[in-house]
């Protein structure tokens, strides 16, 4: 660590970082254009079914900047993204960054547990598939994951509370915790902040209320996982490497276990980054069936409020932490892996 | 997926398979493939001949027969095999001409988004330059998006609907047909055929369209097989969320948006819609699964 980072790596870092700055530009340009897009003038929207005198919609229209080119509204526009505003929600009035913060834990939080859920089956399920092709086992992964693949989620997710909580009882139906604990929120991760909490039973409950979002959300993702993992193993299996150590005499799973599975988790890794998309579109589905209070509630939310300036915000900020942790991936990838490091 | 069968056993041992001989050996070889070939066909029977097959025109409601049972449940009969929903609408029938809906989305959406793919990934991977930078910038702007949001602020914006969520849809899919052709368009051009056909004089246009773009049909029939698979999906899912396809049409995500409020009661009207989703579903992505593997004997090793 203590010696400087070779430059290909220097030069593959500049690379992808100088691919954020347009994607940003084109992101704000989709959010701002789109919005324009809504039918009929954007005062009238604001001022709904009450209508507005045509002197306040001229001081409105000066207020909000819509008298100005559409270049310099841009402009305008860009601005305030790059300061944090956002604009304000037009049924909150409160602004749309201060809501997106204080919604997304919950998101995160249902992300995190169905990736980890995700991860824990996958890998497993895809290793040993890869390590007995052609068996049942393998069949049956394929399978299941053919099926997880093409799941509608949304239907998933009333199936699971059809039997889980109406035949059996054992999950609740909606939100994050029962009603009567009050859990004082410090990061806005119930699972931490009810740990943090005196109140008895109120992990408990956070649990049992994240099992079926988890599982929904997960599905999709463990099914790709599955999946990816057990090619990326076939592929690494074929290897010359392979063949020597085995060759060598090592043992069978000390072959697979260090030497396989280290290099078929490259490819697994970047899918895992991209799953991030993936998770937020579930994330919307999941929400909405168990009254999830995270962002994707939020934006449908919006949506029947025609609450644009949510909708613009949300798509923005969704876009940009997308952006932001498929970086992250890219990097650390491009750090991992000695192909691309030593890359000129 | 390991063929069974090589090309060889396949094929008439005196003659050289046939591309088409040779395509269905590897194809048949491949049951998850024909099964999904099978359950294709079965949908696609459906859709077509739905005015025949459904028992009851698909928004007839009966007021006797609210949330009826199937029939081989208590209080169930066999003039609505499947049920019947909140209003009295023969489940089955509106499943049956829900396969009409949902196959139309599929293909309408990848016919749109191929065409429109096609034309911008050609004049990318001939162009180059910037046309290029920009055509992909915004492409991969697309697919940084998380898909289901894209569509759902579209839709939003354009105001709920079968029409503008299928074009939803075609947006959000767009970039995969883009990207493919384009790096085809960029591997073919280099090729000796290309060089000959431009020095023999041939246009541009023609020059894409005559030689260029067949050899790139394999990976984009493969991509349109998923894609009717994805576009169902998705739009199942924009109706299921109220943006897509309105009642009473019988879509079976808006069905399943009707159903949520009686998942408590009348587990039918929840179960069969999200049925037929997953089963059509599965079928297009075993059948593209297949036609991946067949057409492209490279890919298998």
């Amino acid at each position: 660590m203590g010696r400087p980072p070779p430059p290909a790596v220097l030069r593959f870092l500049a690379t992808r970082l100088s691919l954020v700055v347009p994607t940003f530009i084109g992101m704000t340009l989709l959010a701002f254009f789109l919005i324009r897009l809504v039918p009929g003038d954007p005062i009238e929207t604001m001022a709904g079914e009450r209508g507005i005198d045509a002197a306040r919609h001229e001081a409105l229209k000066k207020e909000y900047g819509l008298d100005r080119p559409v270049l310099v509204q841009y402009g305008i526009y860009v601005g305030r993204v790059l300061h944090g505003d956002l604009g304000k929600s037009m049924i909150t009035q409160e602004p749309v960054v201060r809501e997106f913060i204080a919604l997304f834990p919950a998101t995160i939080e249902l992300a995190v547990c169905a990736i980890l859920f995700a991860l824990v089956l996958g890998i497993p399920a895809g290793m040993i598939a890869a390590v007995r092709r052609n068996t049942v086992f393998d069949h049956g992964v394929m399978g299941v994951s053919l099926t997880g693949y093409s799941m509608p989620i949304f239907w998933w997710g009333l199936l699971l509370i059809l039997l889980f909580s109406v035949q059996l009882g054992l999950t609740p139906v909606s939100g994050r915790i029962e009603a009567r604990y009050f859990v004082e929120p410090v990061t806005g991760f119930l699972t931490i902040d009810s740990l943090l909490s005196d109140e008895a039973g109120a992990f408990r409950s956070t649990l049992s209320h994240l099992i079926l979002p988890t599982i929904v959300l997960g599905t999709n993702p463990l099914a790709t996982i599955a999946r990816m993992t057990r090619s990326a193993m076939l592929e690494v299996l074929g290897e010359d490497y392979i063949r020597t150590a085995r060759a060598k005499g090592l043992p069978r799973w000390r072959v697979i276990a260090l030497h396989a599975f280290r290099n078929a988790l490259i490819p697994v890794v970047t899918v895992i980054g991209l799953q991030v998309g993936v998770l937020f579109t579930g994330a919307i589905l999941t929400e909405t069936i168990f009254s999830w209070p995270g962002v994707g509630k939020w934006m449908i939310e919006a949506i029947n409020r025609r609450d644009y300036p949510v909708l613009q915000g949300g798509l923005l900020l969704l876009g940009v932490v997308v952006m932001m942790v498929n970086l992250l991936v890219d990097l650390a990838y491009g750090i991992i892996n000695p192909r691309i490091r030593h890359a000129r | 997926m390991m063929p069974a069968a090589t090309p060889s056993d396949a094929a008439a041992p005196d003659a050289p398979p046939g591309p088409w001989r040779e395509f269905w050996g590897y194809f048949s070889a491949n049951r998850g493939a024909v099964a999904g070939l099978a359950i294709v066909v079965a949908v696609l029977s459906l859709a077509a001949f739905a005015n025949v097959l459904a028992p009851y025109p698909p928004e007839l409601t009966n007021n006797a027969v609210f949330l009826k049972p199937p029939a081989w449940q208590e209080g169930g009969s066999w003039a609505y095999p499947l049920g019947t929903d909140a209003i009295g609408r023969d489940m089955l029938s509106r499943l049956i001409h829900g396969a009409r809906l949902s196959l139309l989305i599929g293909i309408a959406v990848v016919a749109l988004s191929i065409v429109v793919g096609i034309v911008l990934g050609l004049v990318a991977g001939y162009f180059r330059g910037v046309t290029e930078i920009a055509i992909m910038r915004l492409m991969d702007i697309i697919l940084t998006l998380p898909s289901l949001l894209l569509a759902i602020v579209i839709v939003a914006i354009l105001g709920p609907g079968l029409m503008n969520a299928m074009l939803a849809v075609a947006v959000v899919v767009l970039p995969h047909y883009v990207r493919i052709t384009r790096a085809s368009v960029i591997a073919e051009m280099s090729k000796d055929y290309v060089t000959a056909a431009r020095a023999g004089g041939a246009g541009r246009i023609r020059l894409m369209v005559n030689e260029v773009l067949p050899n790139c049909a394999a990976p984009l029939i493969v991509q349109a097989t998923l894609g009717v698979s994805t576009a169902i999906l998705d739009a199942a899912a924009l109706g299921f969320l109220g943006l897509g396809a309105q009642p009473p049409l019988p879509e079976w995500g808006t069905m399943l948006a009707d159903a949520r409020e009686f998942v408590l009661r009348a587990w039918w009207v929840v179960t069969f819609p999200g049925l037929m989703i997953l089963v059509t579903v599965l079928a297009f992505n075993l059948l593209g699964d297949g036609l991946r593997d067949a057409l492209d004997p490279k890919l298998k090793r």
